[in-house]
């Protein structure tokens, strides 16, 4: 398989929200604005792509009982320092995404990818296919994000569309997430899923 | 912290309900989620789980993460702490109740990657609960969660007789069925 398409089968054809439903904890917790759900994506990407890597170069020192805890340990500490880095340089998306940073460590996406990719596969692969998942990701809640944000609020990655005082409001809370994800769904499964 | 026991249950509970409110736990919330019994069964071990965790989770933080001023390793300290608490209440289980064991049994691995475990255990932290608050809350949070499934699994049941359009089936339709019933839990927005 050629690097590009390694990519590209993680954007869409496995895309992990709305073809693999994993993560589905993030994908509506973190989805109330677009830049929000960016942030969660490049978050979740970053810990991917590392963890993909560090995974694939010890695969073979690590006896396979204890495979699984290893593979937490080495999330958690990414995790860790994503969660350090953002509270130093970006403090108000880190106080938006709360809870849900530390929570990537359970986000399945990830140990999903260590388990059943980065341990078979050397790293330069291992990374690329952190990074196609990642993108697939972040595309997806970016995207879930700014619809929420426009049919809620009005407003689209912050700017205001004008039209903020005819939107539901409910599209921002819990149902929102839930009805919009929904949707996604449907569309893809009807158009892209053969 | 002032907060009685009475607004913490019925706030985790209700009106902070895991599921529906926080958005923890989705991945058993839309996989365990098809049959009433099975929902009653990870209800089960989640309620287990999370008891125990809360009663372990809060000494190792107040002791020894800020005892030793080490709070930044509070994730990976609780994620292994979650993850061999599943593995020994396993064994135990096994060991002292088959019975149990057989009820609970392939429902306790899956536990470990339950986000509202951990999630649970780290916003009781952030909260300032003490330890029996954290107790009631963990307890509280993990029966929202059981009513979640069992009421989610209930309307499954009947939604699989009905004609629901192709590109719908399974996750799409569940997800919008979650949204009415996230809608109705905004009822109790306010009550404490």
């Amino acid at each position: 398989m050629n690097k590009l398409q390694l990519i590209w089968k993680g954007i869409i054809k496995e895309n992990p929200v709305f073809v693999l439903v994993l993560g589905m904890c993030p994908t509506l917790g973190t989805t109330t604005s677009a830049i929000n759900g960016l942030g969660m994506g490049a978050a979740t990407m970053a810990v991917l792509i590392m963890s993909n890597l560090v995974v694939s170069l010890i695969k073979n020192f690590i006896p396979d009982k204890v495979r699984i805890p290893a593979f937490i340990v080495v999330i958690a500490s990414f995790v860790t320092m994503i969660q350090l880095l953002m509270q130093a340089y970006m403090p108000p998306l880190y106080e938006a995404l709360g809870l849900f940073i530390p929570l990537i460590v359970v986000n399945c996406i990830i140990l999903g990818r260590a388990e059943a990719f980065a341990s078979k596969n050397g790293p330069i692969d291992s990374m690329l296919d952190g990074l196609g998942i990642g993108l697939g990701f972040t595309f997806a809640l970016t995207l879930i994000g700014a619809i929420r944000e426009i049919l809620g609020g009005g407003a689209v990655f912050g700017i205001d569309l004008g039209i903020t005082n005819y939107m539901p409001l409910v599209f921002v809370l819990a149902p929102g997430g839930f009805i919009v994800l929904g949707y996604l769904m449907a569309l893809f499964n009807k158009y892209l899923k053969k | 912290m002032e907060i009685s026991y009475f607004a913490i249950i019925i706030g985790a509970i209700f009106v902070n309900n895991v599921v529906f409110a926080q958005f923890l736990g989705i991945c058993p919330f839309l996989g365990v989620s098809s049959k009433v019994d099975t929902s009653l069964g990870m209800g089960a071990a989640v309620t287990f789980v999370m008891a125990l965790t809360s009663l372990v989770a809060w000494p190792i933080q107040t002791y020894i993460l800020n005892g030793f001023n080490i709070q930044y390793m509070q994730t990976i300290v609780f994620i292994l702490v979650i993850a061999s608490l599943v593995q020994m209440v396993e064994i135990v289980l096994k060991k002292v109740s088959p019975s149990l064991y057989q009820a609970l049994g392939i429902f306790l691995p899956l536990i470990t990657t339950n986000c509202a475990v951990l999630g649970v255990a780290i916003s009781m932290i952030q909260k300032e609960f003490d330890l029996w608050q954290s107790f009631a809350f963990s307890v509280s949070t993990a029966l929202g969660f059981a009513l979640a499934l069992v009421i989610f699994a209930g309307i499954r049941e009947r939604l699989e007789l009905d004609g629901v359009p192709k590109a719908f089936k399974g996750v799409p339709i569940a997800l919008v069925t979650a949204a009415l019933l996230a809608m109705a839990f905004m009822g109790f927005t306010g009550l404490v």
